[in-house]
């Protein structure tokens, strides 16, 4: 060591007892900083809607950074079109539960008697047909569905913009997200105002020209292009407009966390 | 002389880590530490990252292990090409009878917080590289190091798996120099740039980043392919390690010590 000590160039080192003082002061106001800026930063973030309902757990932090920085940088953004050269032929239907009775039936009469019903924070609550939905102005994209397992497919969906139904009914400033639910038991998905106010939000009942095939999700299927497959939930009945999704199954936002899912689906 | 004192970063580390003969000059390795503690940290959070980001990754392609190029691909499409494995959907048509078990929740969670761990890691390490002048001392090969024979000669040495000289625990050769910078940044930016092109609400505010590759199925494929890059970086990177001396040079990127070096 004593041959060490003479290659060492000469440094003025400050006393042990002062350093761990300046280092004691220091490491404590970073520390309240941290805890003070976190604690900004979470209540920021609450105010502005940054935090998805499923942000506790272990991958809440990741989530929590999705959702808050896709919030920031694609509240507007459209999903990419495509022409109708890039139609997919023929589009690939997901496999779907085997129908209810009720279903059946509903079937048989050409779903003539298809109600799709919208309560909670809302003016006006209504219940609609498959046809006055079609009376309001229609509109169609030709945009791509992706699941998450990695295949997809680019059709075109013909329907009214949610926003344009929830214009109908009313929706209260305080809302703070859509719930919508399918006639198959336990589906059910929610998304936030940004998206369910989004111009290519869908009630779609149409596809490539057509009437929405039931594999697809017919009569009715909510359509979300910017986020993954799951999120747009197939054979819709009923919506609920809340400012908070506590008292909507476990709490998560959805169906989809409640089996391992993320509830925001954009990636 | 206790941590405490030691700068965050030394610069004394490596300024000379290049030359052997200067570095033979420091008789013990407690004067200096082989990697600094930023270098170490960075590179062990990227480390745990990396084998979620794989592991889940697998997952998740299992679901649907079929392969296409362009815009859109499914059971109903021709493949660019199949792994030959089973799948964790029974949908997906792969000639095998049975189903895996499907995992696809929990590793799409962790492989996107990994993600986010991994590259706000990335960004701290890359600005410290520049900062500290890491890259240029310690990454970037000298002129003289990179002549087509000192390189052709380090490919050789690497294929007939010889051993590295002690020179080498103190610094990196041209070939390693280059193979670290490559990783950094061509295949790590690759992976996270055609990662983000999959993300159907990330191209929708900046639909270039996918459609100058081709298509959100290229887009997969593309990562894929990089994925494989880096697995194929990570095999040959533990195998040096090994035939270097595993527990001398885990205990450098550990703690930062390196094996004391002999008087040349």
């Amino acid at each position: 060591m004593s041959d060490l000590s003479h290659r060492e160039p000469p440094r003025r080192e400050p006393s042990p007892h002062k350093v761990s003082r300046r280092k004691l002061i220091t490491t404590g106001l970073a520390a309240a900083a941290g805890v003070a800026g976190l604690g900004a930063a979470t209540r920021i973030a609450q105010r502005y809607g940054l935090i998805p309902p499923d942000h506790g757990g272990i991958y809440g932090l990741g989530e929590t950074l999705t959702y808050a920085s896709q919030r920031l940088l694609t509240r507007h953004s459209l999903a990419r079109e495509f022409s109708r050269s890039q139609i997919s032929k023929p589009p690939f239907a997901n496999e779907v539960e085997p129908p209810s009775d009720e279903f059946k039936r509903l079937q048989a009469g050409g779903f003539a008697d298809w109600r799709l019903s919208i309560n909670g924070m809302v003016a006006r609550p209504a219940t609609f047909s498959i046809d006055q939905l079609k009376s309001y102005p229609s509109h169609s994209q030709i945009t791509m569905l992706q699941c998450e397992e990695g295949w997809s497919y680019i059709a075109e969906w013909i329907g009214v913009p949610l926003s344009h139904v929830l214009d109908v009914v009313g929706v209260l400033p305080q809302a703070r997200y859509v719930v919508y639910f399918s006639i198959e038991p336990d589906t059910w998905e929610s998304i936030d105002m940004a998206d369910a106010l989004h111009p290519q939000t869908f009630l779609t009942y149409g596809m490539n020209g057509d009437a929405l095939p039931v594999g697809h999700g017919g009569p009715l299927r909510l359509r979300l292009p910017r986020q993954v497959g799951y999120k747009s939930v197939k054979f819709i009945t009923h919506l609920t407009v809340t400012d908070s999704l506590k008292g909507f199954g476990k709490g998560l936002g959805s169906a989809a966390p409640e089996f391992g899912y993320a509830w925001y689906a954009g990636i | 002389m206790p941590d405490v004192f030691t700068p965050w970063y030394d610069s004394r580390v490596s300024d000379s880590a290049c030359l052997p003969s200067v570095a033979s000059a420091v008789p013990t390795a407690t004067a200096r530490s082989r990697h600094s503690a930023l270098v170490r940290v960075t590179h062990w959070i990227t480390t745990l990252c990396f084998v979620a980001l794989l592991v889940t990754g697998i997952e998740i392609v299992i679901s649907h292990p079929r392969f296409y190029w362009g815009e859109t691909g499914n059971d109903l499409t021709p493949t660019l090409f199949k792994l030959p494995i089973p799948a964790s959907r029974h949908l997906v048509p792969t000639g095998y009878g049975y189903v895996l078990p499907d995992q696809n929740g929990w590793s799409r969670y962790l492989h996107f917080q990994a993600a986010w761990v991994v590259i706000l890691t990335g960004l701290l390490y890359v600005i410290f590289g520049l900062v500290s002048g890491h890259f240029r001392r310690n990454l970037l090969p000298a002129k003289a190091e990179l002549s087509w024979r000192t390189c052709f000669r380090s490919i050789a040495d690497h294929l007939r798996f010889q051993r590295p000289s002690a020179a080498e625990a103190w610094s990196y050769n041209a070939l390693q120099r280059l193979s670290y910078l490559f990783v950094i940044f061509v295949l790590f930016p690759l992976v996270i740039w055609t990662g983000l092109a999959m993300s159907p609400a990330f191209v929708s505010a900046f639909p270039a980043t996918v459609n100058v590759l081709g298509g959100q199925q290229s887009a997969r494929t593309l990562h894929f392919f990089v994925s494989l890059a880096l697995v194929v970086f990570l095999l040959v990177h533990v195998i040096m390690i090994v035939l270097a001396g595993f527990w001398s040079r885990m205990r450098a990127m550990i703690t930062g010590r390196a094996g004391t070096m002999e008087r040349t």
